[in-house]
């Protein structure tokens, strides 16, 4: 390996988080973002080819050392690590509509699911799973929540564009609501057969 | 689904029976779907007079706070009901099917549902691959190491020590005064003398005590008349004398 990547691999392992490019950047001022990508590219290539049971992982904008997930099951068994605390349902729906609407305010998030949202919405927001990203301009200027950093790394993530797109599930994404109005005319024309 | 052993909840006899625990819903559209689901229901064909009896008695037992993000549903689906058996000229222009608003809601909230067990599955992934150690995140980041020099320490802590103001402490201690004993020096002093200073009158000693005994003998006898003070001109020496001052001094 290269003394650069070598750099970058103690980087990487003493970071408790995944560490930007950018970031590993600054540790060696005459590396250039391109030497930086390609020393990680050494550093993946050598952890995958050499046989070694921790991986480098591109996660939420950056990049950690992660184990296998051959070995899951036995770090979990010794009790050696802890793992990330499953998601309930309502939370998991609740960040389904976050990901995919944001900025979205709190009415929106209960309307799209039937059901009131301050708890949920606190417990993520406590969790660091979500945070207030500015305020909506209608009516009592209500909050618009947006999705972490930590969000991405909690569901292993490279970025938002790794949401699966609307059209790969069986159901396709119904358009922002229009106008009252317009919704019910293209409706009626829709659904009303011309000979009934 | 349980098996039906207890009474089911129906609403109309000929039905079958739903016994449904509600807490494994996550809301009155997830019950909905449920609903659907079990009766093989096309989602754009919904029968809804069916359904809405069917929900209404899911939540008849429920309680008014678990019920309360169900009861909005509940009416809404009512009221659906109540359109779609109104009878209706189909040639009418404008009608809109009622149960429209409801059949996108449902597609949407399926949609988010499998949006919710894509992002479950994503980490549970993620949940099989184990970062070095575990370290909670820090709440705030510790504040920078000092940078300075031995001289700009000292400069600090003497600047710290000057601000620290001296505490002003008083002990009272008695102390003997001797008025007589001074009242008798001056009295044979100006036996010698008809006219002393006030430093003629301390004498030698020059102790707080001794000043403040003199003073006061002085005091004293000036009250009596045995002596006089007074100044010669404004800020001029006290002159203790025998006699009265002469005027025009």
């Amino acid at each position: 390996m290269t003394p650069l990547a070598q750099l970058l691999e103690a980087a990487l392992f003493s970071a408790a988080r995944p560490v930007t490019v950018e970031e590993l950047q600054t540790l060696d001022q005459e590396a250039s973002l391109a030497d930086v990508r390609a020393a990680l590219e050494q550093l993946r290539e050598h952890y995958d080819f050499d046989g070694h049971a921790v991986e480098v992982v591109e996660l939420a904008g950056g990049y950690q050392i992660l184990t296998r997930r051959a070995f899951a099951a036995a770090i979990e068994q010794a009790q050696l690590s802890v793992r990330i605390p499953k998601l309930t349902g309502a939370a998991l729906e609740t960040l389904a509509v976050i990901s995919y609407r944001q900025p979205v305010g709190r009415a929106e998030v209960e309307d799209i699911r039937g059901v009131s949202a301050g708890g949920v919405l606190r417990t993520l927001q406590e969790r660091g799973l979500i945070e207030v990203v500015g305020r909506s301009e209608a009516m009592g200027r209500p909050l618009l929540y947006g999705t972490t950093s930590l969000f991405l790394e909690t569901l292993g993530l490279r970025d938002l564009a790794e949401l699966p797109q609307a059209d790969e599930f069986t159901v396709a994404l119904q358009p922002p609501r229009p106008p009252m109005a317009a919704e019910g005319e293209e409706d009626a024309a829709a659904s009303v057969p011309a000979e009934s | 689904m349980t098996a039906s052993a207890a009474p089911p909840t129906t609403a109309l006899g000929a039905e079958p029976g739903f016994v449904v625990q509600l807490d494994a819903f996550a809301g009155p559209l997830d019950l909905l779907l449920h609903l659907l689901r079990e009766e093989e229901i096309d989602i754009a064909d919904i029968p809804i007079a069916r359904i809405a009896d069917q929900f209404l008695s899911v939540i008849h037992d429920l309680g008014l706070n678990q019920a309360a993000d169900y009861l909005e549903m509940a009416g809404r689906l009512l009221r659906l009901k109540a359109q779609t058996l109104l009878p209706r000229r189909s040639e009418e222009e404008g009608w809109e099917d009622p149960r429209h608003e409801l059949v996108r809601r449902l597609l949407e909230y399926q949609l988010i549902r499998e949006i919710a067990s894509w992002l479950d599955k994503s980490s549970e992934r993620r949940a099989g691959q184990f970062a070095r150690g575990y370290l909670p995140p820090p709440p705030e980041l510790p504040p920078q190491p000092l940078a300075i020099d031995l001289l700009q320490l000292l400069q600090a802590v003497e600047k710290v020590i000057s601000e620290i103001s001296v505490p002003v402490l008083h002990r009272v201690v008695p102390r003997p005064l001797d008025v007589e004993g001074a009242t008798k020096r001056i009295e044979a002093l100006l036996e010698e003398r008809g006219e002393i200073g006030w430093l003629d009158a301390l004498g030698p000693e020059r102790g707080i005590a001794h000043v403040l005994s003199t003073l006061l003998a002085l005091l004293e006898l000036a009250k009596r008349g045995t002596l006089h003070l007074f100044q010669r001109a404004a800020f001029a020496p006290m002159v203790i004398s025998r006699d009265a001052p002469r005027p025009a001094a």
